[in-house]
C-alpha cells in the first residue's frame, strides 16, 4: 500500500506519511530475527495547527507507539514525519539526528497518563517545572522562579506550592503539575497520552476544561491519545481510529460518531456504555479477539471479526482513501455500507 | 420478601499507627434475589471495602467494628435461615463454606487472580471439589460445562492452559466461569471490566447479564464507570468517603438524582450527545484524604448547596424520599446520624 492520500496545506503542523515501527522478534542463541511485531504499520495522518486530533483504539493497537515515534522517543522503522517548525521551515522528524532534534524538542512536549509515576518524588515543584527551562538555556534562577509561578497560576495551582514535593498533591493536582511542566518550554504540539484515564470522574472534568482553556489561550495543538470515546468526542476536532497498527478511519469528530464508515468504528461506538439507563447500548457484538500484530490476518486485518467481510476483504488490504472531503477510511465496502453511529 | 443480603450500619475501620481510617462508616443496604445492585463511587469511597467486608476478606489492620451482614440462606425444606456474617470468624469453616459457594467474587484484575503455576482448569476443579461432593472427573465435567456457558472457544484445550496463555477477554471469562462454578446465589463483581478494552467490556457485560437472567442470581456490581452502571444495574447505591449518599432505582438515580453529589457527578461526565468543547460543569476541589475527612456531611466542602452551620457540623442520615429512593442530605430532611 503506497498511496498518499494527504495533500500539503499551509495549515499543517505535522504530517505523518507511511509511518512504520516494527519491533523485531528475536529467538535462539544468536538472537536471529524471526519476525516483526508491526506495532505501527504504514500509518498516515496530519494535524493542523491549533486543532486536537484524537487517536483512539484498543490496547495494543499502536496508538501509544505512534505518538512516541512522533516525539522521537522511539526511532521509526520507516516513514516521514514532516513538522513545521516555529521558524516556518519543514523538518522530517524521522530523519533528524539527536543533535539536530535538540532545538526542536521544546516545540513538542508530552503529558503522561499516570500522574503518580511521572513526577519524581524527590524533586520539588520548582525543580520539576523549572528543569526543562534550565535544560533549554534559562539559567537565571530568578527568571525561572517567576516563570514557574506564572505556569502554576496558569494551570490553577498556587505559586506558594513551589517548594513542595509531589506527594503533597492529589491525582488531579499532580496532573496539573505535569501539564505545567509540558508547557514550561512553550511547546506548539502537545502529545497527551491518556491524560485523564487515571483520574477520578469528578476530577477528569477539571483537567479536560483546563486543557481546552489552555489550548485557546496558548494556541496549542494536541494529539490526544485515549480509549474513552466520550472524552474523545468532547475534546477532539478530528479523530483517527486505529486497529492492529493501522488507521482504519479518520474524520471530523461529529461526522465520525454520527456516520462511521468503517465497521470497526461502528462496533467500537456501539460498545460504549452510555450513562443513561433509557438508552440500551451494546447491540452490535464484536466476536473474537484482536489479532496479534506479530501475525496479522491476510487482507483487511479486521475481516475475521467483520460481519460485512467479502471475498476481496480476505485477499487484499484496503487502501486508506478519502471517501468524502476530509473523511478517510480503509474499507473495501465503505461506499455501500450504511453503519449506525451515535450522538 | 426478605432480602438475600441485608447490610445494616456496617462500619469497617482501619486502625493504623497514624490514625483511624473510617473506610466504611455506617452503610446500610439490601440486595434481593435476581437484582443487579450497582455500587458506584470514586476512589476512597469504600465500595471495595464494603464488598470485602461482606466476604470477610478485609486485610488487617482493617476491622469490622460495627454492624450486621445478614445472609438469607434458603434451606432444603423452604424455610429460611438468616446468618450474620459479621459474627462469624473470618477463617471458620462456616465462613469458608459460604465464601466461593454461596457468595462468589469476580475480581478486578484477572491476571493477578489466577496462579500462574497451575492450569486454570486445576484451579477451577479445586474450587468445585472444595464446595461440592464430587470426584475429580465429575468436577472437570462441571468446569468444562462452565467454560462452554461463558463462551470460551475450544474449552477442553483451554482448561489445561495457564492463565498467561489466555488473552484478557478469555481470562476474564475464565474468572467468571470459576465464580459461577458452584452456583452462587450472590455474585460480587468488583470492577470486572476496568482492566479490559471496550469491545471486550461489552462482551463481558453481555455475558454477565445473560448468566444473571438464566440463573436468577443477585449481582453486586461495583464500578466507578457511570456508563456501565446505567447499562447493568437495576438498583444503584452512590457512595462517597465511606457513606451512602443516595440509593434508588437506576432510572431515578440517572433521571431524578436528589443528592447534590449524584447530580454533580452526572453533570461532570462528558456524554455522547452533548455539545463538544464546551466547559464541563465540575465539582470543585478534590476528594479529601481519608485521615482528614471533613466534619459533618463528607461532601459539604465541595457542595454548592451546603447549609452553613448544619452540613459542616452534623452527618445526615439516609432516609427515604419517594417510593424507592433514599438520600442522606439535609436539603430533603432533618434526620441526622446519632453518634
Amino acid at each position: 500500500m503506497t498511496n498518499r492520500p494527504i495533500t500539503q496545506s499551509p495549515n499543517r503542523l505535522l504530517e505523518v506519511k507511511n509511518l512504520k515501527k516494527y519491533f523485531p522478534i528475536r529467538k535462539g542463541f544468536f538472537r536471529t530475527t524471526i519476525g516483526n511485531v508491526r506495532a505501527v504499520d504504514d500509518v498516515s495522518f496530519f494535524i493542523n495547527a491549533g486543532e486536537t486530533l484524537g487517536l483512539v483504539g484498543e490496547s495494543g493497537c499502536g496508538k501509544t507507539t505512534a505518538s512516541r515515534c512522533i516525539l522521537r522517543a522511539l526511532v521509526p522503522t520507516s516513514g516521514e514525519m514532516i513538522f513545521r517548525t516555529k521558524e516556518g521551515a519543514s523538518a522530517d522528524l524521522a530523519k533528524l539526528s539527536r543533535a539536530q532534534l535538540r532545538p526542536l524538542r521544546p516545540q513538542m512536549q508530552m503529558i503522561f497518563q499516570d500522574p503518580y509515576g511521572s513526577l519524581n518524588p524527590r524533586m520539588t515543584l520548582f525543580d520539576i517545572v523549572g528543569e526543562p527551562m534550565y535544560v533549554n538555556g534559562m539559567t537565571n534562577r530568578k527568571e525561572r522562579v517567576e516563570r514557574v509561578a506564572e505556569l502554576l497560576r496558569l494551570v490553577g495551582l498556587r505559586p506558594e506550592y513551589m517548594q513542595r514535593y509531589p506527594h503533597a498533591f492529589s491525582g488531579g493536582q499532580r496532573q496539573r503539575i505535569g501539564i505545567a511542566r509540558a508547557l514550561s518550554v512553550n511547546p506548539r504540539l502537545v502529545v497527551a497520552d491518556e491524560p485523564v484515564s487515571a483520574l477520578d470522574v469528578s476530577v477528569q472534568a477539571q483537567i479536560l476544561n483546563l486543557m481546552l482553556d489552555l489550548q485557546k489561550r496558548l494556541n496549542l495543538t494536541y494529539l490526544f491519545v485515549a480509549h474513552n470515546l466520550s472524552v474523545v468526542r468532547h475534546i477532539c476536532d478530528r479523530v483517527a481510529v486505529m486497529y492492529v497498527g493501522k488507521i482504519v478511519e479518520m474524520a471530523n469528530t461529529l461526522e465520525l460518531y454520527a456516520a462511521p464508515k468503517h465497521p470497526y468504528t461502528a462496533a467500537l461506538m456501539s460498545a460504549v456504555p452510555v450513562a443513561d439507563p433509557r438508552i440500551k447500548t451494546g447491540n452490535v457484538e464484536l466476536k473474537g479477539e484482536v489479532p496479534s500484530p506479530a501475525n496479522p490476518p491476510s487482507g483487511c486485518y479486521f475481516h475475521p471479526r467483520c460481519e460485512f467481510a467479502a471475498e476481496v476483504c480476505r485477499k487484499d488490504a484496503p487502501a486508506f482513501r478519502e471517501i468524502t472531503p476530509n473523511h478517510f477510511v480503509s474499507c473495501h465496502r465503505a461506499d455501500e455500507l450504511r453503519l449506525p453511529g451515535i450522538g | 420478601m426478605t432480602p438475600l443480603l441485608s447490610v445494616q450500619n456496617l462500619k469497617t475501620y482501619f486502625l493504623m499507627d497514624e490514625g483511624v481510617v473510617k473506610a466504611v462508616d455506617g452503610v446500610t443496604f439490601d440486595v434481593h434475589a435476581g437484582q443487579v445492585f450497582g455500587i458506584v463511587g470514586e476512589s476512597g469511597c469504600g465500595k471495595s471495602v464494603t464488598m470485602k467486608a461482606v466476604l470477610r476478606i478485609v486485610e488487617p489492620p482493617g476491622k469490622i467494628v460495627n454492624g450486621q451482614i445478614l445472609l438469607n440462606r434458603a434451606k432444603q425444606n423452604g424455610a429460611s435461615d438468616v446468618i450474620d456474617l459479621a459474627q462469624l470468624d473470618a477463617n471458620s469453616k462456616a465462613m469458608r463454606d459460604i465464601r466461593g459457594a454461596e457468595i462468589a467474587l469476580i475480581p478486578q484484575e484477572p491476571m493477578a487472580s489466577f496462579s500462574p503455576v497451575h492450569t486454570v482448569g486445576d484451579q477451577i476443579i479445586e474450587a468445585i471439589m472444595l464446595h461440592q461432593d464430587v470426584n475429580k472427573r465429575e468436577a472437570r465435567k462441571i468446569a468444562l460445562q462452565q467454560f462452554k456457558d461463558v463462551g470460551i472457544p475450544i474449552p477442553e484445550q483451554r482448561l489445561d492452559e495457564y492463565s498467561w496463555q489466555l488473552s484478557g477477554g478469555l481470562r476474564q471469562r475464565a474468572i467468571i466461569a470459576m465464580a459461577l462454578s458452584c452456583n452462587p446465589r450472590l455474585l460480587i463483581a468488583d470492577e470486572p471490566t476496568t482492566a479490559v478494552d471496550v469491545t471486550t467490556q461489552a462482551q463481558v457485560l453481555r455475558l454477565l447479564r445473560r448468566l444473571q437472567e438464566q440463573r436468577n442470581a443477585a449481582i453486586i456490581f461495583i464500578t466507578h464507570d457511570l456508563g456501565v452502571i446505567a447499562q447493568m444495574a437495576s438498583y444503584v447505591m452512590v457512595m462517597y468517603l465511606g457513606l451512602v449518599m443516595e440509593q434508588g432505582s437506576v432510572d431515578d438515580i440517572f433521571h431524578a438524582p436528589k443528592h447534590p453529589y449524584t447530580q454533580a457527578l452526572l453533570r461532570s461526565i462528558p456524554t455522547i450527545n452533548m455539545t463538544p468543547r464546551l466547559n464541563l460543569p465540575t465539582i470543585s476541589g478534590s476528594i479529601p484524604h481519608p485521615f482528614n475527612k471533613p466534619r459533618g456531611c463528607p461532601f459539604h466542602p465541595r457542595c454548592e448547596k451546603s447549609i452553613a452551620g448544619k452540613c459542616d457540623a452534623r452527618v445526615p442520615a439516609l432516609k427515604p424520599i419517594g417510593e424507592k429512593q433514599l438520600v442522606s442530605c439535609f436539603l430533603y430532611h432533618d434526620a441526622e446520624v446519632s453518634s
